[in-house]
């Protein structure tokens, strides 16, 4: 789960990491009065949406005054931003923070990230700051440093000094920048984070140690003893039918091609997409309705599946082991009885009963083309165009 | 002597008595696992499925001489449950459950450490299909029916994926040694360098089929085994070609978020470990059969 930067500011902050002065607005009256309240003479309005590369998309806005914190407000709520990484569609800004300015000195990346080789915590901190890791990884490898913690004993003072010095962070600001590292550290360990990143952490003229702009996610499997996290779960900034899908119980992503997908088993249904792939066609979306494919789940994933403009056949490819295919048929069937499908369907069984489930769908009202094999459900959706 | 399990392996049940654990414990006590009781605490002293409940793992190991276990507990109890296993002495320990925080998972690993190499106990899992050696004894959740009895080794983190690898090799009269489910979380109990180490050394096993996944370097790691370790031919596949960059496919380890994790770049490296790679999920079986045609 992602949250915006300014929860992760928020709960950062908790943890004795400093940040600037700022506040969230929803109307850019509301952010007139913000930018007086917070004072001084320069602002930044920012449009917060779950995405890194705002600033190159127009979402990041500097103000000299709070009128124009209030225009810069005014023309980002509402707004869809498209950046590199949300896809064409873009994410709907709802939500403004205003925050004071920055005099800076020096921008420097902090990142903590599971490291699933060593199974432990790993902190990556760059001179580069400002610059995606990626980029910092590909363009500036050398200025990279790394400090693993354990997680038993979570992070010691020295590896947080370590990443201080190496930093070439003066002498005067170790302390400080120590308890940065350590306070990110300790949201990660104690929230079941999967990722905290402080891009840019600046040094600021005034010499203090701010970050600047921050990124957290958080484990989905832990949610359920992390209440204060899951409040912050913000669905408009993800995409409607994953969000459907999601509160079904369903695991589904949407892509880009055209053949829908419905299949038990989160390997199968990658394996499918591949599949189709090789066949010469686009998968509209990856969908697991669960290894244990029940009528219930398979009704939803219709519906689901059904409400994709773009889908213009589908796919059903159920591998029924103790859930037998006569019983995944007869779900299929109890679908398609309720939900009405306009476009081509190929339907796969396999496994356990799989005459038994073939016959049902057989002697069925349902139109459908019937496959044996994932290579020939994959040729034959292709072929049904 | 079978990887891991064998026919007289004893085999307790963790959440016994909920719905799952009984209904998966009646599966496997009719494909023929030695199911000697199990574990629901507050319930010891009971009988359920005609077998001992008890309320503690170690009343369940010092009664029965269990040394392996299966989890049907809730997500939240997982990890808990699973380092009374370890502390108890089960010697292999399968966790079906999926939606374990990453963070316990961690924590499981750590306490495992204050065990000996040769007291440590294998966990495999968790959300998994579990283990089966065919003919001998299933511990976990596969239908038993698709697995014929020989001489493959499979390693799957998928399920169902490895349900197809199984049915395909029937298809194609290849019967299976073991095959372990390890998983689709980030970070779990066995890797598979862990459990293909175990088949180069079983004298059951001829040759070993490995069904990956985009997402961490577990599969790479493997194939560098193999490379440099094993005389046993290796088969792999690879699914999520075409999953896209940063985005979750299900299995919460299922994410590509740095080099050598993709399914191309996985490909890529393995065939130069000398993997043979399945060039796609349907002809898996078909390229295990022309890999053990050649030996």
């Amino acid at each position: 789960m992602d949250i915006h930067e300014y929860q992760a500011k928020e709960i950062l902050s908790s943890f004795g990491v400093t940040i600037p002065r700022g506040g969230i607005v929803y109307s850019p009256e509301n952010a007139e009065n913000k930018a007086r309240e917070i004072g001084g003479s320069k602002w930044v309005v920012k449009a917060q949406i779950h995405s890194g590369a705002r600033g190159k998309a127009g979402g990041i806005i500097v103000c000299n005054s709070p009128l124009e914190v209030a225009q810069a407000t005014d023309k980002l709520l509402g707004k869809k931003l498209v950046t590199n990484q949300t896809g064409p569609e873009g994410k709907i800004v709802n939500r403004i923070y205003i925050e004071e300015a920055t005099d800076i000195e020096k921008e420097l990346y902090l990142g903590l990230v599971f490291d699933r080789s060593s199974e432990s915590i790993m902190v990556v901190a760059s001179t580069e700051g400002g610059m995606s890791v990626e980029e910092i990884a590909k363009e500036k490898p050398e200025t990279i440093i790394r400090s693993k913690i354990e997680v038993a004993v979570g992070i010691q003072s020295f590896q947080a000094r370590e990443l201080a010095f190496g930093l070439g962070i003066d002498s005067d600001l170790i302390a400080r920048a120590s308890d940065t590292i350590i306070g990110c550290a300790k949201a990660f360990s104690e929230l079941d984070a999967t990722m905290v990143e402080v891009n840019p952490l600046v040094i600021s003229k005034q010499k203090q140690i701010l970050a600047l702009d921050c990124k957290m996610s958080f484990d989905n499997n832990a949610m359920f003893r992390r209440n204060k996290v899951s409040e912050l779960r913000d669905k408009s900034q993800e995409d409607e039918k994953e969000v459907y899908a999601s509160d079904r119980g369903l695991n589904y992503v949407s892509l880009e091609g055209n053949i829908g997908n419905i299949i038990n088993g989160a390997g199968l249904a990658m394996a499918s997409m591949d599949m189709i792939k090789l066949a010469g066609g686009e998968p509209a979306n990856f969908l697991d309705v669960g290894g244990g494919a029940t009528p219930e789940k398979i009704v939803k994933a219709f519906r689901l599946i059904t409400m994709d403009k773009k889908v213009k056949v589908i796919l059903v490819n159920i591998f029924a082991g103790i859930n037998r295919c006569d019983w995944v048929a007869e779900g299929i069937v109890q679908a398609l009885e309720k939900i009405e499908v306009k476009v081509p369907l190929v339907i796969r069984l396999a496994g356990t009963n799989v005459e038994k489930g073939n016959k049902i769908l057989k002697d069925s009202k349902i139109n459908y083309i019937e496959a044996s094999t994932l290579e020939e459900a994959a040729n034959k959706a292709v072929a049904a165009l | 002597m079978s990887v891991i399990i064998h026919k007289d392996t004893k085999i307790i049940i963790q959440g016994f008595t909920g719905k799952m654990g009984t209904f998966h414990a009646e599966e496997m006590i009719k494909y023929g696992s030695n199911i000697v009781g199990g574990v629901t605490p507050g319930k010891g002293g009971q009988k359920h499925l005609n077998k001992p409940v008890f309320n503690t793992v170690k009343d369940a190991v010092k009664n029965t001489g269990a040394t392996a276990s299966i989890l049907f507990v809730p997500p939240a109890f997982a990890a808990d449950s699973a380092m009374e296993a370890a502390d108890a002495g089960i010697k292999t320990c399968v966790a079906i459950v999926d939606g374990i925080p990453s963070h316990d998972m961690i924590r499981i690993k750590r306490y495992m450490r204050r065990y000996s190499k040769t007291e440590k106990m294998t966990l495999v899992g968790p959300n998994c299909a579990g283990i089966i050696s065919p003919g001998k004894s299933m511990l976990g959740i596969m239908p038993g029916h698709i697995y014929k009895e020989g001489r493959v080794g499979i390693i799957s983190r998928s399920g169902t994926l490895g349900y197809e690898a199984a049915q395909q090799m029937k298809n194609l009269d290849i019967g299976i040694s073991t095959s372990v489910g390890i998983g689709g979380d980030p970070i779990n109990g066995s890797s598979f360098r862990d459990i293909i180490e175990k088949f180069e050394v079983d004298d059951e096993t001829d040759a070993v089929l490995m069904i990956g996944e985009i997402g961490g370097p577990q599969e790479v790691a493997a194939g560098e085994f193999a490379k440099e370790n094993m005389k046993k031919p290796v088969i792999g596949y690879i699914a999520g070609l075409t999953a896209p960059k940063g985005r979750v496919m299900g299995h919460a380890g299922a994410i590509v978020s740095a080099y050598g994790e993709s399914a191309i770049e996985k490909v890529e490296i393995l065939k130069d470990c000398g993997v043979t790679i399945s060039k796609n999920p349907s002809v898996m079986g078909d390229t295990v059969k022309s890999v053990l045609e050649k030996m």
